[in-house]
């Protein structure tokens, strides 16, 4: 239980706001239109695909759900969506098939 | 490249979301139940869930709140899961920089990561499209998102639902991140970058604050950057 007067916890979610927002408004809202430099644009490009991977990759591999062992079944799972994912390029079906074969995988194996 | 109207943009930008929106919701639920449990009122909640509106970051706050920590450990830990956002504000500004100051706010406000994932691949699609278009796709996607994220949170402050372990919510959120990305695997820049994220992740994940997250992530843009200085990127 959180034992914090009130006041303090709206004092946290003022703070998260601003700062949350702060973060998120930075380069978009600060620059305007001003153009970036080639080699910034250049790393840019690749956000994606270096913080969404960093950031599940210790959930995929050591799940809270499982106390950090890494599971089969959920590694079976994330293999099929990056597969589909990959070949398909269609992300709807991807995270379907991979849903589907952790729901399946889990039943039989489970 | 044809005129493409931004209302049809944003309906374009709306429909590219729905699959996410609805995977999100458990998650705004998942808040709801636990942060009522952990001892906040209905309106402390949803102060959290509208004021804060960034579920991972929100998670934490909470369980550092339950724990005991110091205020200045909650905010710093956080804002430090927040951070991510910076990276993608920056990779956003070329392409709504311009856009209206409105707009711009919104977006600021809307900044999850289906959003900018969802323009991420938007405007690989289409690089050559205008400002109001990329920014009319861009508040489509966040529309079908903020209410269902609002609304699902209050459900699950409301009822105290209990969510069946069976479903394995934890599981979710990755399937759906690597959904995502797996589609924008579409050259060895990108390949390379996305194994240098993972590998740098996996090594740094004891760092505190979630911090192996930027750790990992500013070398993955390095590798891509310079794989397509050398023609690798595409």
């Amino acid at each position: 239980m959180i034992a914090m007067p009130a006041s303090e916890v709206w004092m946290i979610i003022a703070a998260l706001g601003v700062g949350t927002f702060a973060i998120r408004f930075s380069f978009l809202g600060l620059l305007g239109d001003q153009r970036l430099a080639p080699w910034m644009l250049r790393h840019l490009r690749y956000t994606a695909v270096a913080v969404l991977p960093a950031l599940i990759a210790p959930l995929i591999l050591w799940p809270e759900a499982t106390a950090g062992t890494p599971d089969p079944i959920r590694l079976a799972a994330a293999a099929v969506t990056l597969a589909v994912g990959y070949l398909t390029k269609n992300a709807v079906g991807s995270m379907v098939a991979g849903f589907a074969a952790f729901y399946t995988l889990a039943a039989i194996l489970g | 490249m044809s005129i493409v109207r931004p209302k049809s943009a944003y309906f374009r930008g709306f429909v590219a979301s729905l699959p996410f929106t609805i995977m999100a919701s458990p998650f705004g639920l998942l808040f709801g139940v636990v942060a009522t449990e952990a001892g906040l009122n209905l309106l402390q909640v949803m102060g959290f869930t509208v004021v804060v509106i960034a579920g991972a970051a929100q998670f934490t706050a909470v369980q550092l709140m339950v724990d005991g920590a110091p205020t200045l450990v909650v905010l710093i830990s956080a804002l430090a899961v927040n951070l991510r956002m910076m990276m993608y504000s920056a990779a956003l500004q070329p392409h709504l920089g311009a856009a209206p100051l409105w707009q711009r706010v919104t977006a600021a406000y809307t900044m999850f990561d289906q959003t900018y994932a969802l323009a991420q691949a938007n405007h690989d699609a289409a690089p050559e499209a205008s400002v109001a278009y990329k920014a009319a796709f861009y508040l489509g996607a966040a529309t079908p998102l903020v209410p269902v994220w609002i609304l699902s949170t209050w459900l699950g402050a409301g009822l105290g639902a209990q969510i069946p372990e069976a479903w394995a919510l934890d599981f979710a959120m990755p399937i759906m991140f690597l959904a995502m990305i797996a589609p924008a695997l579409r050259s060895l820049a990108h390949v390379a970058a996305a194994v240098t994220a993972v590998s740098l992740a996996l090594i740094f994940a004891f760092l505190p604050f979630n911090l192996g997250l930027m750790v990992a992530a500013l070398p993955a843009m390095a590798v891509g950057a310079e794989l397509e200085r050398r023609g690798y990127g595409r």
